[in-house]
């Protein structure tokens, strides 16, 4: 009984919405490209950088690069998940959408490249320490951090990506569906915030690590 | 409001078939420098290929369905993670992977490769027109 009283608010809920967002087809929203190009070229120089400390086996840069990414993945995750996630959520639909059109073509660019820096230079620096070997004491946290990574992958590239690039070619549509982009915020905002709980895991795992 | 299609479950599978790829590469990087016994890293991989082969088949006899945006994205899609598959490849090969272990670790990549522009492109596409 919960469940279909339930469907039938949510679908007057989003009738509703659909009302409230409906534009004009004499009006179309004047949209940028799907992800922010200008800021390609910021990306390249560091992950070239990222490269460069690699190849080098430079302590310090990779130090750099795998604590400042990783502090930058973990405090955006838990953000998004924990405090935009359910500001998002109470917003109305149309201050959704402006936020998304907003929002996400800067993820889009950000994401990848902070889970670059972190995972390429922790790889290398786990190599370097001697953590990477089966007779280190310490390898067991490092295939722990592994698998915790891996659920994050998971999580980042099957549902968290797939919805942030749906919602942008929502967006795009002169008349975009409200239900549409609610629906798939909602499996963003959820899949950031399973992730978000994984960097928890994350911060055990890595001062295990270090000290 | 769009009309809900009936659509095969291709984002469960494709993260399931993921989760299979991400799980065979966890097990094989946790021995290194040592090779790792390769009947679980076999048994992932063909997990992880059986879902991929049952989603393209299930997806391929959808008939109301956006194929051109679909196509499009998959496209480009497959384009990017072509060029990072090269470079993890490339850093397989810089690191001796030879034999066995490399032709498992490259098949993973392959699916991998496959799995995100097919997940991205039929999350983009479900929401679009359909072609006539």
């Amino acid at each position: 009984v919960f469940g279909v009283v339930g469907r039938l608010v949510y679908r007057r809920l989003m009738a509703v919405a659909a009302s409230a967002v409906a534009v004009p087809p004499s009006a179309p929203r004047e949209l940028g490209a799907v992800i922010p190009v200008r800021s390609l070229p910021l990306v390249a120089v560091v992950l070239a950088g990222l490269v460069v400390a690699i190849a080098g086996n430079w302590l310090w840069a990779l130090t750099f690069y795998h604590v400042v990414g990783g502090a930058l993945w973990t405090s955006i995750d838990l953000f998004v998940g924990f405090v935009i996630g359910p500001i998002l959520r109470m917003l109305p639909v149309p201050a959704r959408v402006e936020f998304t059109t907003r929002f996400m073509p800067k993820m889009l660019v950000i994401m990848p490249t902070v889970v670059t820096m972190t995972l390429g230079a922790g790889f290398q620096l786990a190599r370097q320490s001697g953590h990477l070997s089966t007779s280190d004491p310490r390898h067991v946290w490092v295939v722990v951090s592994m698998c915790v990574v891996g659920v994050m992958a998971v999580v980042a590239l099957a549902l968290l990506s797939p919805a942030n690039l749906a919602v942008l070619f929502e967006l795009r549509k002169p008349q975009p569906d409200p239900a549409v982009v609610g629906a798939l915020m909602r499996r963003f905002v959820y899949a950031a915030g399973v992730t978000g709980a994984m960097q928890v895991a994350t911060f055990v795992i890595m001062t295990r690590l270090a000290s | 409001l769009t009309p809900e299609r009936r659509l095969p479950p291709v984002t469960q599978l494709g993260a399931a078939s993921m989760a299979f790829v991400a799980a065979g590469v966890i097990y094989l990087a946790s021995y290194l420098p040592k090779h790792a016994p390769l009947g679980a890293a076999i048994a992932c991989l063909a997990s992880a290929a059986v879902l991929l082969g049952v989603n393209a088949v299930l997806l391929s006899r959808t008939r109301e369905f956006a194929w051109w945006r679909f196509f499009q994205v998959m496209r480009w899609g497959l384009l990017a993670y072509f060029v990072v598959a090269g470079m993890l490849e490339y850093t397989f090969l810089y690191d001796h992977t030879h034999g066995a272990l490399l032709a498992i670790m490259t098949c993973m990549l392959v699916l991998f490769m496959v799995n995100v522009p097919l997940l991205l492109a039929f999350t983009v596409a479900r929401y679009q027109v359909a072609d006539r």
